[in-house]
């Protein structure tokens, strides 16, 4: 394939495979690059070794039975894509959510964005060449699985979100603990950004790298932390509300350049490391709000026959950032056509745009700063 | 300010005529996100004025998506487009013909086309003319038909890799313990 992509045979430009299997490439995912030394002249992505038809799938399973399936699109914050299929089959059954199952839905979508970008920070700082905080996040990240476990009995794929609510309650003492963890991480975030985030050596490393405007970052859609860090203060569950989001309070940060330019690798790394801060003010306030709400009133009104027609497009602001799932049914059991749109997709688009001139290591740092997950872009 | 989905459509109707915008949907017990048609040939023009207008100034496309009708002999692709500046969104649809799917593409107004693209022409086989680089993007290159559209069948094998799984017990010649209870 990579003859032809690149025809011309120049003598001093070779072409580099990288991946599908290597370190930085978060998942299964393959570059072919043309370089010239060190430089590259083009870098072009080719995806697909994890495309499991998930849509397909859709159109074979019935609106519950779907469930699942929706775990396995962004298997690092799998909660994000199950309530953005319950969104849609409730949007499109015009179903209400009780208060209750809104905030367990808050509560642990915002624990899985705090796991998440865990994951996001450690792997971009040991894809630069810092091993230790991978590890030292993996013990964070490990605390929420176990929460995650408690609530839902699954630590990865967690099938937690019904149409109408969620599955289970929160179990007793739970609150509790995850408050005792939230105050043993918050001190520890502060840590790590006097450690790694505002490092000297860390700065430079990342600092100017790979800038991409916000004009440019809204033109090739980049959604989320990728659009926020490029200086757009745009999140969804500040413009949409969805949920109980309004009733919370929370800042939106975005990359201000403290130490290069907007939208260079180091402000999305920033920008993740402050939405987890966020998150953490939401779940304290989530987890102190939810006590108003009944005990056990967790799943809404279903209708007896969930056979409904029309479409309905549904909206979260996930990890990855502007998760949406358009949902048609035609009065059947199974939807019509199940698609889902999400920010690793589009964030790969741009690779190809922005690689011309990039050294071959800043291509890793960038590709990291993105936190592409390769499932999610195959879907 | 924010406008609505009708009046956007009204907006659009007066400036390409009825022959280019028509088809308004908006019943609320079915369209939950109301969407009008747009001539295929025409949707560049219509998708430029979208963006540049500073009326509307919609400069995020959100998502493409193909979806095929084989009874109305059809392949619709839908388009979901908001605008972060005026914070209102839009649905438009092209209906093309199933047996010829083929319309412009949108590359040139929003870059995020490309890849959305691409991935409707992989799967469901529409021709977007004028795609700088329309590859197959997530099946293999040499793969045969088009796997969103309804009658698409799954061949028994790719290059020799089985895409059904065999019965064990067939295959392995494996003898089950009869059912009928053993006699003392």
């Amino acid at each position: 394939m990579s003859d032809v992509i690149f025809t011309n045979e120049m003598d001093e430009e070779m072409t580099l495979n990288m991946g599908p299997h290597h370190p930085s490439t978060h998942g299964v995912l393959r570059f072919i690059i043309q370089s010239d030394g060190e430089i590259i002249r083009k870098a072009v992505p080719d995806v697909g070794y994890l495309h499991r038809s998930i849509e397909k799938i859709g159109e074979r399973c019935t609106y519950p039975g779907y469930m699942p399936y929706t775990d396995r699109v962004d298997y690092v914050a799998a909660m994000f894509a199950n309530e953005c299929w319950a969104m849609a089959c409730e949007k499109l059954m015009d179903i209400t959510v009780p208060k209750r199952a809104q905030y367990l839905r808050v509560i642990s979508c915002e624990l899985n964005r705090i796991a998440s970008h865990a994951i996001a920070l450690g792997a971009m700082a040991m894809d630069i060449g810092a091993t230790t905080p991978f590890m030292i996040f993996l013990r964070e990240r490990e605390s929420v699985n176990d929460l995650t476990e408690e609530l839902c009995g699954a630590r990865l794929t967690y099938n937690y979100h019904r149409i109408g609510g969620v599955s289970f309650d929160m179990p007793k003492g739970w609150a509790d603990k995850v408050r005792r963890w939230l105050d043993r991480v918050e001190p520890f975030m502060a840590e790590f950004d006097r450690l790694i985030t505002v490092n000297d050596i860390f700065i430079k490393r990342l600092a100017n790298v790979a800038v991409i405007t916000a004009e440019e970052a809204v033109d090739w859609g980049l959604v989320g932390p990728n659009l926020r860090a490029s200086g757009v203060k745009w999140d969804l569950r500040k413009e949409d509300g969805y949920s109980v989001y309004p009733e919370l309070d929370f800042d939106v940060p975005v990359g201000r350049g403290q130490h290069g330019s907007v939208g260079d690798c180091w402000d999305r790394f920033f920008v993740r490391s402050e939405e987890c801060k966020q998150s953490i003010k939401i779940l304290r306030q989530a987890l102190d709000k939810i006590d108003e709400h009944p005990e056990d009133d967790i799943v809404g009104k279903l209708p007896k026959k969930i056979k409904p027609e029309g479409e309905a497009y549904a909206r979260v602001e996930s990890a990855r950032g502007d998760m949406g799932c358009y949902v048609i049914g035609k009065g059947a059991e199974e939807p019509y056509r199940a698609r889902f749109r999400t920010g690793s997709f589009t964030a790969m688009g741009i690779i190809e745009a922005k690689s011309p001139g990039l050294f071959l290591a800043d291509l890793v740092a960038l590709i990291a700063s993105f936190d592409v997950v390769a499932p999610e872009i195959d879907r | 300010m924010a406008m609505t989905p009708e009046a956007i459509f009204k907006r659009l109707q007066e400036k390409f005529g009825t022959e280019t915008v028509f088809d308004f949907h908006a019943d609320p017990k079915k369209d939950k996100d109301p969407w009008f048609q747009v001539a295929p040939w025409e949707i560049e023009t219509v998708c430029e004025h979208l963006r540049s207008e500073p009326d509307f100034a919609f400069n995020y496309l959100e998502c493409i998506t193909g979806v095929d009708y084989p009874d109305d002999h059809k392949i619709h692709v839908v388009y979901h487009v908001y605008s972060y500046p005026k914070k209102h969104r839009v649905v438009l649809k092209c209906l093309l013909d199933r047996e010829d799917p083929a319309m412009p593409t949108l590359v040139n107004v929003w870059s995020t086309a490309n890849w959305q693209e691409r991935e409707c022409f992989d799967l469901l086989g529409v021709l977007f003319e004028g795609h700088p680089d329309l590859r197959r993007l997530l099946m293999p290159d040499d793969w045969e038909g088009y796997p969103l559209r309804k009658d698409f069948e799954e061949k028994e094998d790719y290059h020799g890799i089985p895409t059904v799984r065999p019965n064990p017990i067939e295959l392995f010649k494996i003898t089950l313990p009869s059912k009928e209870p053993a006699k003392a």
